[in-house]
């Protein structure tokens, strides 16, 4: 195992699969001279050039549609967004175009193309910069989505969504980019998309909990340790596919459910996950199936109602309460 | 001049030039048709038939096919190409045939003319699995990909940034391929274009963007719904343009001989303003309130393909009767083909979750 950067394990990924592939590039804003917004991309436009490693101008609708017109067309484009908040502009490329132009051409058009970025919040950026999306572009039919939560994950799971013959939507932090962690160090690296992950293994409750949650949870689970509960956290790496059957299998065995997400509550991946559990394993609960998500409110800049706003430890331990009737 | 009172402001599309407000504009002004022959251009008697051919097939193979949405053969929108047959006919004659080409909702001719059969285009219309796209399109998304025919698309500007992605591809693969990008004039005034035209010339995409301008936005006349010349969107972002007089095969084909041959040698992008007009509703809904009879007989007197017959009779390329054998075998054609739409069968309810992904197998969640 190496010990890498969150945006080191990213930029392995790419390289090797452009180092692997000629038809894969990457284009977006400042991924060249610049070396990436966040740095991702650092050292790429030097090892691979100005032919597959491409700045953008700020035309987030503009690129991204020549990205699916080029995948369309035989390239295996990697679109980077500086965040997925600007990605709202491409929506019409990824929603209407990428995950239909196969189905409505019966089957004549294969998208190989990965569009990734950062999602969700970051700190104080207000508004508009706080979103997190991957809920929602896994409402629609025919896009994966994944947003992973440690470098290992990222690295594995990138690979995969650069090889994968379909549109993949593959998210990312700001404020994870700095995250080290353990990578494997085998040669040609692959996590299957779909495929979640017992990240910590316990007997009292189940927690899901994805990407940027992963770590709240994983901090609750530390204090409710000291208080005897025992959390097990299933990080489902893949949004969508989902592996349901992982989340179910520890139900049965915790029979109680908290599910962490970082988006907003109405029809989002905890609302999901809380109604397939009851489909799936009502008979295995003890207590109703409790969600810790962002409130049905706009993300505030002052720093207080930004603490309050994001899912902390705190109302994950809560919700934990909850379903174990601690409180 | 008086004042205008406080009253008066509104935000009614003020229009161009000399008009009144309110008053019925015509669509567009067509510019004067190329005056020549076709062996200076480097046509054949054979290539003239052949675009008769086709542009006579386009036609009544829409003609029959409003008749069979009259009669509640299939339902959804259709929205005829009738009147602008020139465009994709002169097009695709001038163009390569891998050449890569890329088109909006009201897609049936450029199908037909990149080689959808009659068949597998009314098959389509009908929803049946022999169509061109399954079934799963319909009339707005023809495609024929093994011919470089990359599919009718139904966002309003959405497939433009998708059609300098086929140029990408090509210029990165130096294929010698160019990609040709047809949409409505109504599309102008979407930032997709704006956004496609400048990334086109940042990065020299061997593309070519095409208004097909017949003059009207649904019900919106051209010139009530965007300002200055369309043709001048070039200008802002450094491209070369051209308006074309749309009515005529042989200007279309004139000048897209030489605009491709320039987008190919240069690697550059090209703005075209292809001026036509459409004899028909913008879909099959529509009672065409916002333009007079006497501007849609105007343009029925400049038919192309009318323009076309005459000059195969004038030129004594055909005679009648050859020209009526070429009408005959069209209309059989057509005629098949909606037997053959009205016989094949829908799609299996199986086949509802074919075609969504790459994979054999792949995930649907429940």
């Amino acid at each position: 195992m190496a010990e890498l950067q969150f945006r080191e394990a990213i930029r392995e990924a790419i390289d090797e699969e452009m180092a692997r592939e000629e038809k894969v590039f990457i284009m977006g804003e400042e991924v060249a001279e610049y070396n990436g917004a966040y740095k991702v991309t650092e050292g790429l436009l030097d090892k691979y050039g100005y032919k597959r490693v491409i700045d953008t101008p700020i035309s987030e609708l503009g690129f991204s549609g020549i990205g699916v017109g080029a995948a369309m067309n035989g390239l295996r484009p990697i679109v980077e967004f500086m965040t997925f908040n600007f990605a709202v502009l491409a929506a019409d490329q990824i929603i209407n175009h990428a995950s239909k132009a196969g189905y409505m051409t019966g089957g004549q058009i294969t998208m190989p193309i990965v569009f990734r970025g950062a999602n969700a919040s970051a700190g104080q950026l207000g508004a508009t910069h706080s979103v997190a999306f991957d809920s929602m572009y896994a409402h629609f039919p025919g896009l994966k989505v994944i947003y992973t939560s440690e470098p290992d994950d990222a690295k594995g799971l990138l690979k995969s969504a650069i090889r994968d013959d379909n549109p993949v939507l593959f998210m990312e932090s700001e404020q994870m980019y700095g995250m080290k962690g353990e990578v494997s160090e085998e040669e040609d690296y692959i996590i299957p998309i779909g495929k979640g992950k017992v990240k910590r293994e316990g007997s009292d409750v189940t927690v899901v909990a994805h990407g940027k949650m992963y770590h709240v949870a994983k901090q609750a689970a530390a204090q409710l340790e000291k208080d005897g509960v025992d959390v097990e956290i299933i990080d489902p790496r893949t949004v969508k596919p989902l592996d349901l059957p992982l989340i179910v299998e520890s139900i049965k065995k915790t029979n109680r459910c908290v599910v962490v997400d970082e988006a907003h509550p109405f029809a989002g991946f905890a609302a999901e996950i809380g109604f397939l559990i009851q489909r799936e394993a009502f008979d295995y609960l003890d207590a109703p199936v409790q969600r810790v998500t962002l409130p049905d409110v706009n993300a505030p800049f002052a720093k207080n109602l930004l603490d309050a706003w994001l899912p902390s430890p705190k109302n994950v331990i809560d919700a934990v309460n909850q379903v174990t009737y601690r409180n | 001049m008086a004042k205008k009172k406080k009253d008066d402001i509104n935000f009614a599309p003020r229009g161009r030039g000399t008009e009144k407000d309110g008053a019925v504009q015509k669509g567009v002004d067509l510019p004067k048709p190329t005056k020549k022959k076709h062996k200076s251009l480097g046509l054949t008697e054979d290539n003239l038939k052949a675009m008769y051919e086709q542009m006579y097939l386009q036609r009544r193979f829409e003609e029959r096919a409003m008749q069979q949405y009259q009669k509640g053969k299939f339902g959804g929108f259709l929205h005829l190409y009738i009147g602008q047959e020139a465009v994709s006919t002169g097009t695709v004659f001038a163009l390569n045939d891998d050449d890569d080409i890329i088109t909006a909702y009201r897609d049936h001719g450029w199908g037909l003319c990149r080689g959808i059969t009659a068949n597998e285009g009314m098959a389509e219309l009908f929803g049946k699995k022999t169509g061109c796209s399954k079934g799963k399109g319909g009339s707005m998304h023809f495609a024929k990909t093994e011919n470089h025919f990359w599919g009718g698309y139904g966002i309003v500007g959405g497939h433009i940034p998708i059609g300098g992605g086929l140029a990408f591809a090509n210029k990165y693969n130096q294929n010698g391929r160019i990609s040709a990008t047809f949409f409505g004039d109504g599309a102008v005034d979407q930032g997709a274009l704006h956004e496609t035209f400048n990334i086109a010339n940042l990065w020299g995409l061997p593309a070519i963007f095409a208004v097909e301008n017949n003059g009207y936005s649904m019900g919106t006349a051209a010139r009530r719904h965007t300002v200055t010349e369309i043709v001048d969107r070039a200008k802002a972002y450094g491209m070369k343009s051209k308006v074309v007089n749309g009515m005529d095969v042989f200007s279309v084909y004139e000048a897209m001989k030489e605009v491709s041959e320039e987008v190919r040698e240069n690697s550059e992008p090209y703005f075209l303003e292809i001026r036509t007009y459409r004899y028909r509703g913008h879909s099959m809904s529509d009672p065409q309130k916002y333009r007079t009879k006497e501007e849609l007989d105007e343009y029925q007197k400049i038919d192309p393909i009318e323009r076309l017959k005459t000059y195969l009779k004038d030129n004594k390329i055909m005679k009648d009767e050859e020209i009526q054998e070429i009408e005959d075998k069209v209309e059989q054609e057509v005629l098949d083909a909606v037997e053959f739409a009205d016989n094949s069968d829908f799609p299996d309810e199986s086949e509802l979750y074919d075609d969504m992904f790459a994979e054999e197998e792949p995930y649907f969640h429940n």
